[in-house]
């Protein structure tokens, strides 16, 4: 049996997660889940600014207080840190390594990004079309700004193999980041479909931290104990493919068939065929019993053969944003930010401005719940004692952008009474990305490994 | 007679693209007819006529005793695009709680 942990759900989690997991119960594998697709942009901007920057810097500081502990019990640790620039990571990380004196070998997982090569894919004949829309990507073709390959575990298996204590990657999926250390400690095969499956589940369990262990759960969550000292989750895998979801037992939140169903139906399309890099994974086939506290034991997962495409998510500027926000207090709260929103309109409509997107919403009403069930009764509308009522518009114009975000500040003092600005100032004109999700054949995609 | 949803199930919610995918869990197995029943996609597809523009799929896992519903063009143009506070649509899951059915 072999130890898996996540410490690490999005970049921007708990930069103490990771160290929680080494240093309070045992573990043989440490992953850290960093991308997003929102990060990747983010991670695009950074290394167009500085060719040694584009992945997460948090990393580094990561392994910079954790690295004596890995060497000390033995621990390796995996992360997709690397984002754009899994080398750059890499020479980051070897230097934290060269401050301590520690000898320790760093392999990356590369060859996912392929920003630079789509001109000569589309050649070749991949037409990268979204699918989702089925566009093809002349749409957009000048607006790309990163391509990224979600590729599978075996890169990570393949380094691991070869002796790897860190592995670094750029883009793959977030389950190989737990099934890479299974292949190299089973020696699973290429076409050991449902043992690779049972990977990606407990990939999928654990790759969004705290959420696998009790954290934003819904069932009865109230009685859920300690969520200031959270425990991530941990799968402790067998060879046949079975493995148990648990956390440190003397850590915060909680384990059990709900807390764990919650999260392996979170983000998943048809549950017969969650496709992956590496194999399909059908969501139908196993069962998860309550083997103690906060042990959940799933067996019986079957999968099926792997696709010879890989997914490919392009990032592509989609003009500019701004949000701002002012809050009415009672009496007639609601009714006034009603009139808020509705003279913000008015004033955007006379000024002509080239907006894609106008959107208002009543927060403290029904801002989340968009729908008709979520619509208060007038007698609960009089009463509310207070609505923030939020304005944003979307365009590729940023002069009209920046122009709206100069409207919200008036409506104080020429609109509506008893309102506040909320102390916020001009909303910032943000510039939005927008993703095309796409495939490409796998045999024009090649991972590499260094080491 | 009529109770919500959240009474006899839980839920997650989030996003792929501009699709909402909501898991609902029933808390307990004699609950889980009563959702395939009457969960239908129609039904959730008319809950969320406001904001999913495109169709509903649904999918069960009685393995789990759960349904995965996907709601296309719900999200406002996806994750970085949309203007709502909620751009991911996190918390649609306890939307679809609100719902009410027949016990």
């Amino acid at each position: 049996m072999i130890r898996i942990a996540n410490g690490q759900g999005f970049w921007g989690d708990s930069p103490d997660a990771p160290i929680e997991q080494v240093r309070r119960g045992p573990i043989d594998y440490l992953t850290l889940d960093y991308l997003a697709e929102v990060t990747m942009s983010i991670l695009q901007k950074q290394r167009s600014r500085d060719p040694e920057a584009g992945y997460a810097r948090d990393f580094v500081d990561v392994v910079d207080r954790l690295l004596p502990d890995l060497i000390a019990k033995n621990i390796r640790l995996v992360a997709n840190a690397g984002g754009l620039n899994p080398e750059a990571c890499r020479r980051a990380v070897q230097a934290v390594a060269k401050k301590q004196n520690a000898d320790i070998s760093v392999a990356t997982v590369s060859g996912d990004d392929i920003t630079t090569q789509i001109d000569r894919l589309i050649d070749q004949g991949v037409e990268f079309r979204n699918i989702d829309t089925g566009e093809p990507l002349s749409t957009i073709r000048d607006r790309v700004r990163s391509a990224s390959v979600y590729l599978g575990a075996f890169p990570i298996a393949e380094a691991l193999d070869k002796g790897a204590r860190i592995v670094i990657t750029g883009r793959c999926a977030d389950a190989a980041l737990v099934l890479g250390p299974m292949i190299h400690e089973f020696n699973w095969q290429p076409d050991d479909w449902d043992r690779l499956a049972a990977g990606i589940v407990a990939g999928h369990a654990i790759e969004c931290g705290a959420q696998g262990s009790g954290g934003n759960c819904q069932d009865d969550w109230e009685t859920i104990p300690n969520l200031a000292d959270i425990g991530y989750p941990i799968v402790e895998a067998d060879l046949d493919g079975s493995f148990v979801v648990t956390k440190h037992a003397n850590m915060g939140g909680r384990v059990t068939v709900a807390s764990v169903t919650e999260q392996l139906v979170y983000e998943i399309g048809d549950p017969r065929a969650y496709l992956t890099p590496d194999c399909g994974a059908d969501f139908t086939s196993f069962h998860l019993t309550q083997q103690g506290p906060d042990r959940v034991r799933c067996a019986g997962v079957r999968g099926t053969p792997a696709t010879d495409t890989y997914k490919v998510s392009i990032s592509y500027a989609a003009g500019f944003r701004a949000i701002g926000s002012v809050a009415y207090a009672w009496p007639d709260a609601y009714k006034k930010a009603k009139a808020g929103a509705r003279i913000l309109r008015e004033r955007i409509n006379r000024m002509g401005l080239d907006f894609e997107a106008i959107h208002s919403e009543l927060l403290g009403v029904n801002a989340c719940h968009a729908i008709a069930a979520a619509e208060p009764s007038p007698e609960l509308a009089a009463q509310l004692p207070e609505v923030v009522m939020r304005f944003g518009v979307r365009s590729q114009n940023r002069a009209a952008v920046d122009r709206f975000t100069k409207e919200i500040a008036p409506l104080v003092l020429s609109g509506p009474p008893s309102v506040t600005g909320l102390g916020a100032g001009r909303p910032k004109v943000e510039e939005v990305m927008a993703y095309w999700p796409a495939l490409i054949p796998k045999s024009l995609v090649k991972p590499v490994v260094n080491i | 007679m009529k109770i919500q949803l959240v009474e006899i199930a839980h839920a997650r919610s989030g996003d792929k693209g501009n699709t909402s995918n909501i898991g609902l869990i029933a808390k307990k197995p004699e609950h889980y007819p009563i959702l395939v029943k009457q969960v239908t996609a129609e039904k959730v597809k008319e809950h969320f006529a406001a904001i999913c523009k495109g169709k509903v799929e649904r999918f069960e896992l009685p393995n789990l005793n759960a349904m995965n519903f996907l709601l296309h063009e719900a999200l406002d143009g996806g994750g970085t695009l949309s203007l709502r506070a909620d751009p991911q649509g996190k918390t649609l899951s306890t939307a679809l709680l609100r719902m009410e059915v027949d016990i």
